[in-house]
């Protein structure tokens, strides 16, 4: 069974620590919840839902090498992401953001995995004239993408969000997703798929530095000043509350611990 | 054995307090609950886990990560592999894929793994079929009133049998090959009630197209879609599996269509597995129910760059093409190529711009080169194929639909413009990123080849 660790303490995702989670170094500090990327492990997720957050508890998957070294606390998950933004339209579909030329990289295959990273949004038109990925990278210089409608739609590829999150995403703010895509998102713990209340895309622009507060359900853009209100994340908080789809199904007892 | 077609246990029939849509009878039976409301997470008991070679490697590599490198599927007959996207290709690591779902299907005793070692020639290998959710209907793996996952999107084409069928990803796939079970939300259903005697110059493909376009690529998000009418009725299993095929275009996480004597005629000699269908009660409750008169209905293409982004093929005379293709899931099984077949048997003449066709399995390769056309005089696919100047049918696979690796046939890798009978148009979606990407039927994939323009196939079929 996956180690019950009691809340981590505030954190915030800094350019630095997002550097280091590419090379999936182990958590510098017991008390930081640093979310080490391991290709399908489940990193910690943290419910979004204020009326959840009593009770929330982050179930670092056991295999997870950070799970060990939670420490209690008593603290909320007032678990925060900074950085710059890219802004894409409605219907970024799956081939996309990894075009299926790259497929047969398996995600479970670390040396893969990281490549993976390396394409996220290479099927992005030229019109996109700032490139997600420069050149030559494995990862991108914005953490948190921001999007329109149907964010994901398209194929069932896990890839998708593997290779966001191997790219170094932490996280999506969308007017709303695809299906699958969300659901792959939170099963792999890959990135955060977040949805605001109204239609931000239109009002940041890529590059622009970006806080998302995910206690307070909240987007914060520093270069225009504006503040926007996210959706709680709603039926999958559970599982996300959990560390996945495998460690919520353990606690829940469906599977042995 | 004879199917169990009759005896309906009381959660699939309307002797429950609530009434309800066939997607939750599925749900209600799978979960072991008598009664269950859109909107609820139950666990499910999975009837068929189907994956195939692009996401197989990491569904595997997820299994053993968690339940250990000797852990055993949870039920060797349930699930199906079926390698069919990447496999006539030099591309090291996409015959990898397939050597490492060959190892895992051996070492599993899986009953249902239709390989294939001789790349050289497709005929060498017995075993193989090509396209996953074509080979799963024509091996009898879509059984009404069960579950079927599959690490596809296109999981859903098997709705057509009354089956409850979505896409999943790799760690969902790896958690059902450990416990045959999994987390799923009831989804609430949108009804869509198809009458009206279908025009000879429409196909199933022209009436998804319309759907699609009428509630856009994300209208049925999280939804079933669940087809009825006497125009469903009418429609033979192969053009149900086009309508429920494309439901994920609307972002629908399942479509279906009611078993009937169809249904059972096509599963007869295919599986011996006895099921039970279920039926939406009179009193269900349906989100939204659109009625369509189909009589009145033009054959249609979706523009560049989007499922939903609906024309008349008559509003699209003037746009020039480059190529056709035909092929994939959606329009690559033995009724498409045989009306691909029939519009140029009716012009008489030679295509103008190159035309791939793609089938989409082994036994649709044969029925190409050994059914004969109706009205053709005894005349096959492939005599009126090779006198009309398309090129040879390939090996069947999922071939260019997801342009693939760069050495793929048919791949599109220049931006051209390209009249297929597949399922998406976004941007890059049959290779090159510049690309256009016409959907359409077979009818008017097969006219539009005719004269180089993207062509009503009324202009030669009437």
């Amino acid at each position: 069974m996956a180690a019950t660790a009691s809340l981590p303490n505030p954190t915030t995702f800094s350019s630095s620590s997002l550097t280091r989670r590419h090379h999936r170094q182990p958590s510098p500090s017991t008390t930081t919840f640093t979310p080490t990327k391991q290709p399908s492990s489940f990193k910690p997720l943290i419910s979004l839902s204020p009326t959840l957050i009593r009770h929330a508890s982050v179930i670092p998957y056991v295999t997870n090498p950070t799970s060990s070294s939670s420490s209690p606390s008593s603290s909320p998950p007032a678990t925060s992401f900074h950085g710059h933004c890219y802004v894409v339209r409605d219907n970024i579909d799956t081939d996309q953001i990894i075009p299926a030329e790259y497929l047969t990289l398996v995600p479970s295959k670390p040396d893969e995995y990281k490549k993976l990273g390396s394409y996220a949004l290479i099927g992005l038109p030229e019109s996109y004239t700032t490139r997600f990925i420069e050149p030559g990278q494995y990862s991108t210089k914005y953490p948190i993408i921001i999007a329109g409608d149907n964010f994901g739609c398209g194929s069932s590829r896990e890839h998708a969000p593997v290779a966001l999150g191997a790219a170094g995403v932490v996280a999506v703010v969308a007017e709303s997703y695809a299906r699958i895509f969300f659901r792959n998102s939170v099963a792999t713990g890959e990135i955060y798929p977040l949805e605001s209340e109204v239609r931000v895309c239109d009002e940041c622009r890529t590059g622009d530095v970006v806080t998302i507060e995910l206690g307070e359900s909240r987007l914060v853009n520093h270069t225009t000043g504006k503040e926007y209100k996210l959706k709680p994340i709603g039926d999958a908080g559970p599982v996300i509350e959990a560390g996945g789809i495998f460690a919520y199904a353990r606690k829940a007892g469906m599977i042995p611990a | 054995m004879t199917p169990q077609k009759s005896e309906r246990k009381p959660s699939a029939t309307g002797s429950v307090k609530t009434a309800m849509t066939m997607t939750e009878k599925i749900f209600s039976r799978a979960s072991e609950k008598s009664q269950l409301s859109p909107g609820e997470n139950v666990w499910v008991n999975v009837d068929v886990l189907m994956t195939h070679d692009v996401c197989g490697p990491g569904s595997i590599g997820i299994f053993k990560k968690e339940f250990g490198n000797d852990a055993k599927v949870w039920d060797r007959e349930k699930v199906v592999i079926i390698p069919d996207h990447y496999i006539f290709t030099s591309d090291e690591r996409a015959n990898r894929n397939v050597d490492i779902i060959r190892e895992f299907s051996h070492e599993q005793g899986i009953k249902y793994f239709y390989d294939i070692k001789d790349l050289s020639n497709f005929k060498a290998n017995p075993d193989y079929k090509g396209v996953c959710h074509v080979a799963l209907a024509q091996e009898g793996h879509c059984r009404p009133g069960e579950v079927l996952l599959g690490t596809d999107s296109h999981t859903c084409t098997a709705g057509a049998f009354g089956q409850f069928a979505t896409g999943i990803g790799n760690t969902d796939a790896g958690f059902v090959l450990g416990t045959g079970k999994a987390l799923l939300k009831v989804p609430p259903t949108l009804r869509f009630v198809l009458d009206g005697e279908m025009p000879d110059y429409l196909l199933a493909k022209d009436l998804i197209l319309q759907i699609i376009g009428e509630i856009s690529v994300s209208g049925a998000t999280y939804k079933a879609m669940e087809f009825v009418g006497t125009t469903v009725e009418s429609l033979t299993m192969e053009e149900r599996m086009t309508l429920c095929n494309m439901v994920v275009e609307a972002g629908g996480k399942n479509g279906i269509v009611p078993a009937d004597a169809t249904t059972f005629k096509y599963l007869e000699d295919k599986t011996s597995v006895p099921y039970e269908p279920v039926y939406s009660d009179d009193q269900a409750r349906f989100l939204a129910e659109y009625r369509i008169d189909v009589s009145k209905l033009e054959p249609l293409v979706a523009k560049p760059h989007s499922p939903d982004n609906r024309a008349t093929a008559r509003e699209c005379k003037d746009v020039k093409i480059d190529r056709v293709y035909i092929g994939s899931c959606t329009g690559g099984k033995t009724e498409d190529f045989l009306a691909a077949a029939k519009v140029l048997l009716a012009s008489g003449e030679k295509v103008k711009v190159p035309t791939f066709l793609v089938p989409a399995t082994q036994k649709v390769w044969m029925d190409i080169y050994t059914l004969p056309v109706p009205g053709a005089g005894g005349k096959t696919c492939s005599q009126i194929f090779e006198a009309a100047g398309c090129d040879t049918p390939a090996s069947p696979s999922c071939g260019a639909c997801l342009g693939g690796p760069k050495d793929t046939y048919a791949r599109i890798n220049e931006p051209q413009v390209c009249v297929s009978t597949t399922n998406r148009n976004f941007p890059g979606r049959m290779g090159h990123k510049d690309g256009q990407i016409y959907l359409a039927s077979p009818y008017t994939a097969a006219a539009s080849a005719l004269t180089g323009f993207v062509t009503d196939p009324r202009d030669f079929l009437h």
